[in-house]
């Protein structure tokens, strides 16, 4: 990692990956989705990734916000139900926030990632603990930013944002889901893991992987 | 002969449903929409139903959307004094939001867009995006109500809330015949609004419904036992209970509606919606129970509907929508209307 900045190749690296990891674990997915909501999380996921892959080997581009841009409306017009609209949101956020570079230091990651996180409170309006996706993304932040903050490069902070989020993921475990439709099951949304927040893991995995 | 039994096995589909290729079921519907009303558009790209004629010049455009599989909502709406366009998604799952943000700006005559939305999370997240690229991208103005009628959702604060159900259609009626009436967009949300906050519903299921795709009932349930409280997705309900009577499962519909809001000293319009897989003889027989019990609690029904409205496939059982009405609801229940769905006053 050149200068301790991520490049575009990266970026797209992280996205394959990402891609990757969704397809290979689609079955599981749609398994911890057809205990506690509607069976199709993981075949969703794949078909965006899918999607994304598609259009961005397609129609390459220049710049961060550009990449970004057309991740989000892909993700957002192929994926449906409640996944779509907010990792869509997620990478519109992402790009508006890194802006027209190419390239992105740790800070800037940090910051980028953040602003994708918000765009997921505002769209789902889940608190952290409901049992969503962000019981795996808000732990990934803050570790990420802690690592940052005490000088830590990209490459670093990433990991400790996956290992975080594979922790926040493993502890929706045992928690009664407040927000989409897995709430309307109550108590028996318990001793389940939530989906959303597997797939968000995989999502910081592959960050990981792409910036090792 | 082996080779072409195998051949016609390969053929069999594998569910027993009026369908060629389960993936293909919303657009070979469509095109049966099409087909069967000439006096309807429908944009096969962006699944949108609309109007044979574009809205009015400063008429508010009234849409809906939604997961497929509840016809006759929301396609069966569109038309005269009720919806401009309706959005479908594929079965049960929400549309997106660039098929909701088409159809916003090609309904909009000018005077903006009210978006009727049930409260499911996919459906609430997906007509917000759309909302906003719509404002951003087009300047259309867009208001929006969120319908959340059920009463089986006890928790409301902590699950992602009521769900949205029979109200809807009796909002879509009310609100498309104000916005007919020339009503501006503000207006027109302030009293769908209203009619929403004034209606409740509670459904049952004696059976679980079958989606193509998946090929296998959502859920199993036992054939001596129903569930109350059921949503429209097959999703579960309150209760899991001993089959019943009809008397005694109308008394089981409507006392939690009756328990959750007070209906009494305002004439009601009630709906007896069939959630697709039982015939109209039971459902006139439940309407004629429910009818009862509420007559007994003092409330009189100005105005009533009986049959399959928002449907779950091909699930039995039925929902039973109350309505608080006032002589404005009324007026506008009884505007005429042109629609697949619901026809009368033309």
């Amino acid at each position: 990692m050149a200068g301790g900045t991520v490049s575009l190749p990266q970026l797209v690296d992280w996205l394959s990956r990402f891609s990757g990891l969704v397809t290979e674990n689609r079955t599981y997915l749609t398994e911890l989705d057809s205990a506690i909501g509607d069976a199709d999380h993981g075949a969703n996921m794949a078909r965006g990734m899918t999607a994304v892959m598609e259009k961005i080997g397609a129609t390459p581009v220049a710049a961060v916000d550009e990449l970004f841009k057309s991740v989000g409306m892909t993700l957002v017009t192929s994926v449906g139900g409640a996944s779509g609209p907010l990792y869509g949101t997620f990478f519109l956020r992402f790009g508006t926030t890194a802006g027209a570079v190419t390239e992105l230091d740790g800070a800037a990651l940090g910051a980028a990632l953040r602003a994708g996180l918000d765009g997921v409170v505002a769209r789902g309006k889940a608190e952290v603990g409901d049992k969503t996706m962000l019981d795996a993304m808000a732990p990934a932040l803050d570790a990420f930013d802690a690592e940052v903050a005490s000088g830590a490069d990209a490459t670093a902070a990433s990991s400790a944002a996956s290992s975080a989020a594979a922790m926040g993921r493993d502890a929706t475990e045992p928690l009664v889901a407040r927000k989409g439709r897995a709430s309307y099951l109550g108590e028996r949304s318990a001793g389940h893991l939530d989906p959303g927040a597997a797939s968000t893991a995989y999502l910081f995995e592959a960050l990981s992987e792409a910036l090792a | 002969m082996s080779a072409s039994v195998k051949e016609l096995e390969e053929e069999v589909p594998s569910v027993k449903k009026l369908i060629n290729d389960p993936a293909n079921v919303l657009a070979d519907s469509l095109v049966g929409v099409a087909a069967a009303h000439p006096e309807l558009r429908v944009d096969h790209t962006n699944r949108i139903i609309y109007r044979g004629e574009p809205t009015k010049a400063g008429k508010v455009a009234v849409i809906s959307g939604g997961g497929s599989g509840h016809e006759p909502l929301h396609g069966g709406f569109v038309g005269l004094g009720m919806l401009d366009a309706a959005i479908s998604g594929e079965v049960f799952t929400s549309p997106t939001p660039d098929q909701v943000q088409e159809a916003t700006k090609v309904a909009d005559g000018g005077a903006g867009v009210l978006h009727i939305v049930k409260n499911y999370t996919g459906d609430v997240m997906n007509f917000e995006m759309a909302a906003e690229l719509a404002d951003a991208e087009a300047g259309v103005k867009v208001e929006t109500v969120v319908t959340n009628d059920d009463v089986a959702v006890e928790d409301s604060t902590w699950t992602a809330g009521r769900r949205g159900v029979g109200i809807t259609v009796l909002l879509e009626k009310i609100a498309g015949a104000a916005a007919e009436e020339g009503r501006d967009l503000a207006s027109v949300a302030d009293l769908a609004r209203r009619v929403n906050a004034s209606g409740r519903s509670m459904g049952m299921a004696l059976t679980s419904c079958t989606v193509p795709a998946a090929g296998k009932p959502t859920f199993d349930l036992p054939d001596d036992m129903m569930e109350m409280g059921v949503g429209i997705h097959g999703e579960p309900g309150r209760h899991r209970v001993p089959l019943a009577q009809a008397s005694d499962i109308a008394q089981q519909l409507v006392e939690p509606i009756l328990q959750d809001f007070d209906f009494t000293g305002a004439p009601a319009i009630v709906m007896l919606n069939g959630m697709g897989g039982s015939p109209l003889i039971e459902l006139y027989l439940m309407y004629g129970e429910v009818a009862k019990i509420l007559e007994k609690s003092g409330i009189t029904i100005a105005r009533n509907l009986v049959g399959n409205y928002i449907t779950s496939l091909d699930m039995a059982g039925c929902s039973v929508t109350v309505l608080k009405a006032d002589d404005e609801f009324l007026k506008l229940w009884d505007a005429p209307v042109n629609t697949a769905g619901l026809r009368w006053g033309v």
